[in-house]
């Protein structure tokens, strides 16, 4: 009994190790890669370089255009956190809060997002956005963002919005304080867990967005990240050991967020599904 | 509440109500705080989607109003075409692997790893760090790992003797290839999901299990999978509407090449509708992902609530 659990775990640890070694092997791979000239990389693509040698990364930060990459994004990433937040917290202290005519039908409205495939909306959210007089603009891409991503919000707050005490609103409301102020000064305060694990998800999904700036943005100066690193290689084709230093570089801040923020992420993305 | 009043009362009932409501502030507050998301949602969300269903009828490169109406030519055009075949198809195998190889790969790692122990969080850690990195870095890294003259799998099959293949440029090659980066990309977001259901099923039951003697074989499978039920049917329907979505992950891999083969919807949406400027073509091919999302989540919902029921 006892050999076979030891047996056992030492599968268990060896098989765990395994996959570890295929989730990581690319992304060290491409790490030590930016430190390799192209003919090292021939050799030996995946093991550490024969020598650090830090010119390929050196040479993308000094140029400006990944600092503006990566600040298009972050702009574009925060603004749409922002608009989610306050958006669609207030939505859904409506659908908590407020008891009135209909408003069963407009929350299924407006969840019906959870289930439409955002590429579906692609070419008409182009001439949308075209006709707007948006195209090119940071806005082209974080009101669809926004819009698209109220709908898991909605349901997360009013899940979470639900569970506050009644009897807070109602001490509040006898003391003379309105809908909008016990919005403002209480409810928000008190959700902070909710909000932070909407902002971290929307601010993932809004960095790691491709198909929308893609469409919608041609101007290279509001390029974010992603459009960026495919333009970079476009430039540098074959030039594996520069596209790598571009990559890991610009991986690294979402690695290091994630290693921060995971809680928050895990939270958001089983959490709703898990109580579904 | 009030279905019995005569209806003068009920009228004067509502406008006392309705004055009460702006009095107490209510109306003003649903009128400030709800207009914003419904805007929003509206103008981005789901006058899009109509619009697509509208342009799908018209030959219409997207300037001008649409005003060449040619009926159910474009949907005539994409069931004729071999690409929108290869690129449903394609489409049809990322579900099957999803359901068939990534669930399954998820399920055991989440089953050897759900405990709370300081190792097993390490382990959770890097297996769900693919999911966070987006899916372009993604593609372009194994987009190396692939190349035939850099890449790992070139110099692995040049220990072994073998001539260097071009993988993402081979068709034979190219769509397993995809696959495996989806496998890599996504098992641990599902394993996630799986982690947080394993980790409510009460500990007693399997305590209880294990007195009779059950090996951990036979608990995880008569005891804690179907236990965490909900969890396998939420993930496989996220599976689902994923794999029907890809497209960013195509792009720096193969770009939906060689000679067309590695097509997924919507990168053959993107390639045939927008880069072209086929709005009408390209928004009747929206409508079928629009209606094959729909359907299936219709579907799904309504046999794995017969399912559950019956268990």
């Amino acid at each position: 009994m006892n050999r076979a659990t030891t047996t056992r775990n030492t599968l268990r640890v060896i098989l765990l190790i395994l996959v570890v070694g295929l989730v990581v092997g690319p992304l060290l791979a491409s790490f030590f890669g930016g430190f390799k000239t192209n003919a090292e990389l021939r050799t030996n693509p995946l093991w550490l370089p024969d020598s650090w040698n830090p010119e390929n990364y050196i040479s993308i930060l000094l140029d400006g255009s990944f600092w503006r990459y990566l600040g298009n994004s972050f702009f574009i990433s925060s603004m749409t956190v922002l608009l989610t937040l306050v958006v669609g917290a207030a939505a859904a202290y409506v659908f908590a809060q407020i008891r009135f005519l209909g408003s069963k039908m407009i929350l299924s409205y407006l969840l019906l997002g959870l289930m439409f495939p955002f590429a579906a909306a692609i070419l008409p959210l182009f001439i949308k956005v075209r006709d707007l007089g948006l195209l090119d603009s940071y806005w082209a891409v974080i009101l669809p963002q926004t819009a698209f991503g109220l709908s898991l919000a909605i349901l997360l707050f009013k899940a979470f919005f639900d569970q506050l005490p009644r009897e807070l609103f109602e001490a509040a409301y006898v003391d003379g304080c309105s809908y909008l102020r016990f919005f403002w000064s209480f409810t928000l305060p008190l959700s902070t867990p909710i909000l932070a694990t909407v902002g971290v998800f929307v601010f993932v999904q809004s960095w790691n967005n491709f198909l929308l700036p893609l469409v919608v943005l041609n101007d290279r100066s509001l390029y974010t990240w992603s459009l960026g690193m495919m333009q970079f290689q476009g430039e540098y084709l074959t030039q594996w050991n520069m596209i790598l230093a571009f990559v890991s570089l610009t991986i690294m801040p979402a690695v290091i967020f994630f290693l921060a923020a995971q809680k928050y992420i895990v939270a958001g993305l089983t959490g709703g599904s898990v109580k579904g | 509440m009030t279905t019995i009043n005569p209806p003068a009362v009920r009228k004067r009932g509502t406008a006392d109500r309705i004055k009460k409501n702006v009095v107490s502030g209510k109306l003003s507050a649903v009128l400030i705080l709800l207009p914003p998301a419904l805007i929003l949602f509206s103008l981005f969300v789901i006058l899009p989607l109509i619009d697509a269903a509208f342009y799908s009828g018209f030959s219409w490169n997207g300037y001008g109003s649409p005003s060449d109406f040619v009926g159910t030519q474009n949907y005539q055009r994409l069931l004729d075409h071999s690409v929108f075949h290869t690129a449903l198809w394609n489409t049809a195998k990322l579900i099957i692997v999803s359901l068939v190889i990534q669930m399954p790969l998820a399920l055991g790692l989440a089953l050897l790893v759900y405990r709370k122990t300081p190792t097993n969080t390490l382990f959770r850690l890097v297996f769900f760090l693919p999911y966070i990195l987006a899916e372009v870095a993604a593609g372009l890294i194994w987009s190396f790992v692939f190349d035939g003259d850099y890449g790992i799998t070139a110099s692995i099959l040049q220990s072994l003797d073998q001539e260097s293949v071009y993988v993402l440029a081979d068709r034979q090659w190219a769509f397993p290839a995809i696959m495996t980066v989806i496998v890599w990309k996504y098992f641990g977001f599902h394993m996630m999901i799986y982690i947080a259901a394993l980790q409510s099923v009460p500990e007693d039951l399997i305590e209880a299990a294990k007195l009779e003697g059950a090996k951990p074989r036979q608990i995880a499978r008569h005891v804690q999978i179907p236990m965490i039920k909900h969890a396998l049917v939420v993930s496989g329907f996220f599976a689902i509407i994923g794999s029907l979505q890809i497209f960013d992950i195509i792009i720096p891999l193969t770009n939906g090449g060689p000679s067309n083969t590695t097509h997924t919807i919507v990168t053959y949406l993107y390639t045939f509708g927008l880069s072209r400027l086929n709005i009408g073509f390209g928004s009747a091919a929206a409508v079928v992902l629009f209606v094959l999302a729909i359907g299936i989540a219709f579907f799904y919902q309504r046999t794995t609530d017969n399912k559950e029921g019956q268990a």
